[in-house]
């Protein structure tokens, strides 16, 4: 391969991109400049968001929907515009659909502990891939503690893809729902979401969509695939952390009881009766994270900014310039093969722990993320204890791609 | 790459790949296994307690290279000493991986050849994989029949 610098995708301008995240500035201990692989568990901040931030902070904040003066009301004003952001983002038919949570996990919390309760009952049953992250797992299994339901698990082949038929074959007439990962945090795997849900919905099925990883790098449709329930997490697509977001259908929300109960959820509170406020405060008591919702808002404005097709055009690129310098490594086994894949790469070199090459790595300056990575199941489908993953960001490029290769390197020579 | 040699020393890398004392160990008395379930390390340990004596030790697992070379490093330097030296040699090999100050030449003797760790002061991150045989070991000795979880 030439140098790296030659190939980098033409018609995306990577080093203005780069120059947008102040992070990648940083030298590391030892005096490495930084390689940044671990966008998957949370990408690093463009300047826009830290701005939008500070500017809260530095000059509108007040609490929401509560004060009568001028600064509690532009930072309703702010916080609603955020709602508005995620709405169109995520083509939704109206902002009181979107709920902010405090993550994805908070959000598959709250339809497990709200729409699960009122609609579930012993025998039900709801389906899950084997590639699900566990804040798609657990919450689910504690309703089944509740509720009697049954989890059925839909499996996922040897190239980390979901299995089409083994899918199909797991719907009965007892399944409620399908609880399934738009793309697998482990793998990288893009599921066919859109045929997942035109086949729930084929059986009388709801779905709920695990979007966390996918938001970064898909653009969404909530309204064309017809999800019935999608969530995400701000961190992972720019914002800060602390904030998340459910997006559900007006109708399954509005028949939903609230979630958690206090303050902002209400409409009147007497000590005999409450009632509950409009969508979407309902799902939102307490003061949320205000300026968590507004930083994530910045980062949706700051990803209008981006040719998200040249970005895509150029994150694939990389990729397959990732599997074929690590295919040139004797020793270097890749978990997640599937033909449709996010810029992520799971791997394990033989006769080194993930751990050790997770240490040794970042010795080199570089942060890969190395462990079961809240999956589990898809370790033990693949039989081993963890992996490293490295993943990729819009600031991702060749160097970086250069430089974890060194690195895979010298972990050799090492454990050579 | 200096530093990195001096956590990835020879004898840690000879004893991650080919563990001392590796394998069941029937007539144990004292059983313990532990995990580290941020990385996925396991071991089982077997103990062999005459009295007070540690006569025999064995372990089985599976993980990072510090892990495993603590494990068996700490296998090879357990035996013939009375449960209390054990117990004190692994308060002392704690010191080393987490004091803030550098081991004196006094205490470095004293861990014989568990010095070989001292490098991992400088990760904290990896001190868990470097004590869990040693969690495991307490566990063994306490006798109290659940699993180890270091995180």
């Amino acid at each position: 391969m030439s140098s790296a610098a030659s190939i980098n995708t033409p018609s995306f301008d990577i080093e203005a991109i780069r120059k947008d995240f102040p992070i990648l500035a940083e030298t590391m201990p030892g005096g490495k400049k930084l390689t940044f692989l671990d966008s998957a568990a949370s990408a690093q901040k463009p300047q826009a968001v830290i701005d939008a931030m500070a500017n809260v902070y530095g000059h509108e904040y007040a609490n929401i929907h509560r004060g009568v003066y001028y600064l509690s009301q532009i930072a309703t004003d702010h916080f609603e515009a955020a709602r508005r952001k995620v709405q169109g983002f995520l083509g939704a038919a109206h902002d009181r659909e979107i709920i902010f949570t405090r993550n994805a996990t908070e959000a598959i919390n709250l339809v497990a502990a709200s729409w699960g309760r009122a609609n579930l009952k012993e025998g039900d049953q709801v389906i899950l891939s084997e590639m699900e992250h566990h804040a798609n797992i657990v919450p689910w299994q504690l309703l089944r503690e509740q509720t009697g339901i049954e989890l059925v698990v839909a499996p996922i082949d040897d190239d980390g893809a979901l299995i089409w038929e083994e899918f199909e074959n797991c719907f009965t007439d007892r399944t409620k729902l399908v609880a399934m990962t738009h793309v697998s945090n482990a793998l990288g795997t893009v599921t066919p979401i859109a045929d997942i849900i035109r086949t729930a919905h084929d059986h009388g099925t709801l779905v709920l969509v695990d979007g966390s990883q996918a938001v970064p790098h898909i653009d969404v449709d909530v309204v064309a695939l017809d999800a019935d329930f999608y969530v995400f997490t701000g961190h992972k697509l720019y914002g800060p952390s602390g904030i998340g977001v459910l997006y559900g259908k007006e109708a399954l929300l509005e028949a939903m009881p609230p979630y958690q109960g206090g303050g902002e959820m209400i409409a009147t509170v007497t000590f005999e009766k409450t009632t509950y406020a409009e969508l979407p405060h309902k799902f939102e008591a307490g003061t949320p994270n205000i300026v968590g919702a507004i930083g994530l808002g910045a980062a949706i404005d700051y990803l209008a900014t981006i040719d998200r097709a040249a970005a895509n055009a150029h994150e694939q690129a990389l990729l397959a310039y990732t599997n074929e310098q690590l295919a040139g490594l004797n020793s270097v086994r890749i978990y997640g093969t599937a033909p449709q894949k996010v810029g992520l790469v799971s791997f394990t070199i033989d006769g080194a722990h993930p751990h050790d090459v997770g240490t040794i790595l970042d010795h080199e300056g570089i942060a890969v993320r190395a462990g079961h990575h809240c999956a589990q199941p898809v370790m033990d489908r693949f039989g081993v204890p963890a992996t490293t993953r490295a993943s990729f960001g819009l600031h991702s490029d060749y160097d970086d791609v250069d430089t974890l290769v060194s690195g895979i390197k010298l972990v050799q020579e090492i454990f050579g | 790459m200096s530093d990195l040699r001096e956590l990835y020393q020879e004898v840690i890398l000879d004893h991650g790949k080919n563990p001392r004392n590796f394998g069941p160990l029937p007539e144990a008395n004292r059983e313990a296994h532990g995990h580290n379930p941020l990385c996925g390390d396991k071991i089982a340990l077997h103990v062999v307690l005459d009295g007070d004596l540690v006569q025999d030790v064995k372990f089985e697992g599976a993980g990072c290279a510090i892990s495993m070379a603590s494990a068996s490093l700490m296998t090879t330097i357990l035996k013939g000493k009375t449960e209390a030296e054990a117990r004190a040699l692994f308060e002392q090999f704690h010191d080393l991986l987490t004091s803030n100050e550098e081991a004196s030449l006094d205490q470095l003797e004293a861990l014989d050849k568990l010095a070989v760790f001292s490098g991992v002061r400088d990760y904290p991150l990896r001190v868990k994989c470097a004590t869990l045989g040693w969690h495991t070991l307490n566990a063994a000795l306490d006798e109290t029949g659940e699993t180890v979880v270091t995180e």
